[in-house]
């Protein structure tokens, strides 16, 4: 079993491939690896309750941690109190402390 | 905390994107935390530390280059350095040299150096990790 960050900075209304990476995280918890998905940039638009959350919760139902950067929230006017299920707010710091830890980090 | 070696590869040219924005968050983070930092830049982001980056005004708005007080890239890049002195850690940053003869972006601020692909891939072995932020 590996740990993975999977770091999605993509709009998903705009980047049809920000599903196929929900898909990558989705096949690496099922094979037994802990996954940690954080979102940044526009990646996190879908964050906020939207036709585009459900793959989200999805992923977090399924073991995918489901993470968004707090600055990342504030720039676009996000409440970070009021997110789709499943999605945390979290620091940037997760990102440092992931690769500090060994863990397989992707940015996409 | 133990201090780990942590490698940056940044590919964006300057003024075009979040994700050079959030390479300096990643990397101003690291620092703080007290590992050292390696940085490579290839393509467009030879150009990040480029010394003849000028401020300049803004006629819309009616300001000059002070008052405007537009940052520039290698400001930043100056401002994590002594993030780096503060917190006791060691800030690298090298430059693809192709990449930088392509552009004519050889001026540069102090501290930055010159190396190729096989530097990266050296500092790559010898780092803990390493993060690729990559343009489509």
């Amino acid at each position: 079993m590996a740990n993975y960050l999977l770091i999605e900075s993509r709009d998903p209304w705009e980047s049809n491939d920000a599903a196929s990476w929900q898909e990558v995280a989705a096949g690496l918890v099922k094979e037994g690896n802990a996954v940690t998905f954080f979102l940044v940039q526009n990646g996190v638009l879908p964050a906020r309750r939207s036709s585009k959350s459900a793959g989200l919760a999805a992923l977090a139902r399924a073991g995918v941690e489901v993470l968004a950067d707090d600055f990342s929230l504030r720039e676009r006017g996000i409440d970070s109190g009021r997110l789709a299920d499943g999605v945390k707010p979290a620091s940037i710091d997760v990102v440092v402390e992931c690769l500090a830890a060994g863990h397989k980090v992707i940015w996409h | 905390m133990d201090k780990k070696t942590l490698t940056f590869v940044l590919m964006d040219a300057p003024y075009e994107n979040s994700r050079t924005t959030t390479a300096f968050r990643l990397i101003d983070a690291a620092l703080r935390k007290g590992h050292d930092v390696k940085v490579f830049a290839y393509e467009g982001a030879v150009a990040l530390p480029f010394a003849r980056q000028a401020q300049h005004p803004n006629a819309v708005h009616g300001r000059d280059a002070a008052q405007e007080d537009h940052p520039n890239p290698k400001e930043w890049i100056a401002a994590l350095q002594q993030a780096a002195a503060a917190a006791g850690s060691k800030l690298e940053w090298m430059n693809c040299g192709l990449c930088v003869d392509e552009r004519g972006v050889g001026e540069v601020i102090a501290g930055v150096g010159r190396g190729s692909p096989v530097d990266l891939w050296k500092w790559s072995e010898a780092s803990d990790n390493t993060l690729v932020i990559a343009t489509r």
